[in-house]
């Protein structure tokens, strides 16, 4: 299967996209995979789901704004070169 | 200009034959790519780099005092951009980090790539450390360095333009579309491992850098075996691609459990616990990977 280094980034930028959209209050909550529900308790070691639903916020937070520049240079870029 | 006299003002240790004694040229040495990074080691200095044109035979041009200017003007720009970009270079890649990972010598590569094709017999897997920093690797086996996998990568490319070329299906762009697939599979399984090791919790001192330097070692393997399958059929690839898919899971194994898993459970006392457990896993599954790896990338290769 010959991979290129441009489907990684496509894989990338798809997969992080498809982190981004997830809603807190719609979907998230809905699901039991809210922020506050990942916080165990304080003493003990985070368990697999604390530290998924930590990581999926994280990913929110952090890639929200860079998310929409790369977004706009790909619609720009596909726009003109297809 | 008399060598000795300024060799032994710049306190630097003679190196006796190696330098062209000769020629012109600045004096301090412009062939160490690397820091002398041996225990003790001498660190020849950066020289001026605006001494060179000190030495040309037209004096004429020299005694010019605007191309004086111009040539100390000139030395001070390339010099202060030179650091700008080192500086800057520094802070995306650690180019310090890297150079400890390339610090290996002939006798630490040979018993190396021993160990992947035959991890059976070594009994002692922890890496010595120095005062808090790990030992170089030319004075350790056990430490993971980048110089195998670098070359393995390289020697892998080769290797499959060569059976490619056997088989007559080789262009010059086969060798790109090789390069960069398995590239894209080594990062996929480097941030696979970051993220497993990052869900798992694991307080390990294992680096990015190291786990690239983990997954790289499993080339030797699959050069071995593509080349035992080009002098000696299928047969000879299977045999051999099985011998050392199961080296690198012992050898993979043997490795990471040091570093994952717990120091009760590394030293072989069976430890309950849903934690270690779950390490243990872990470290099964990065292990199980390098062989599913070494098949997926190869098998193509030789018909």
């Amino acid at each position: 299967m010959a991979f290129t280094l441009y489907a990684l980034i496509q894989t990338a930028i798809l997969f992080t996209n498809a982190i981004a959209v997830l809603h807190e209050e719609r979907f998230l909550s809905k699901i039991g995979w809210g922020a506050e529900q990942g916080i165990g308790g304080f003493g003990d070691e985070p368990g697999i789901k604390a530290q998924l639903l930590n990581l999926i916020r994280s990913v929110r937070t952090v890639m929200r704004v860079p998310l929409i520049a790369v977004n706009s240079v790909c619609i720009v870029l596909l726009l003109l070169f297809g | 200009m008399e060598y000795p006299n300024q060799s032994g003002s710049r306190q630097r240790k003679l190196q006796p034959n190696v330098r062209m004694r000769g020629t012109p040229v600045d004096p301090s040495d412009p062939s160490l790519l690397f820091d002398d990074t041996s225990a003790g080691g001498n660190k020849p200095e950066h020289g001026g780099v605006g001494k060179g044109p000190d030495v040309y035979p037209g004096q004429a041009l020299l005694s010019d005092p605007m191309s004086n200017l111009a040539m100390a003007y000139g030395s001070s720009l390339a010099s202060h951009g030179k650091e700008m970009m080192d500086k800057n270079l520094d802070r995306f890649i650690p180019i310090s980090k890297l150079k400890y990972y390339f610090a290996v010598d002939t006798v630490y590569v040979g018993k190396k790539l021993g160990l992947l094709v035959f991890p059976y017999m070594h009994d002692n897997w922890e890496v010595s450390y120095q005062q808090d920093t790990p030992v170089a690797p030319r004075f350790d086996i056990n430490a993971p360095d980048l110089y195998i996998p670098v070359m393995g990568f390289i020697t892998y490319i080769l290797v499959a333009g060569l059976a490619l070329g056997t088989q007559n299906r080789f262009s010059p762009e086969i060798l790109g579309i090789q390069a960069s697939s398995a590239l894209v599979w080594l990062i996929i399984e480097v941030l696979a491992v970051l993220l497993s090791l990052y869900l798992v919790t694991v307080n390990t001192d294992l680096t990015t850098i190291d786990l690239v330097a983990f997954s790289g070692y499993k080339y030797v393997g699959m050069i071995v075996g593509v080349i035992a399958g080009l002098l000696f059929g299928r047969m000879g690839y299977y045999l051999s691609l099985l011998w050392c898919c199961v080296s690198i899971f012992v050898f993979t194994i043997r490795t990471l459990r040091l570093k994952i898993l717990s120091e009760a459970a590394a030293e072989g006392r069976l430890v309950r616990g849903a934690k270690n457990q779950l390490r243990m896993y872990l470290t099964m599954a990065i292990a199980a990977a390098q062989p599913i790896f070494m098949y997926w990338l190869t098998f193509h290769l030789v018909r």
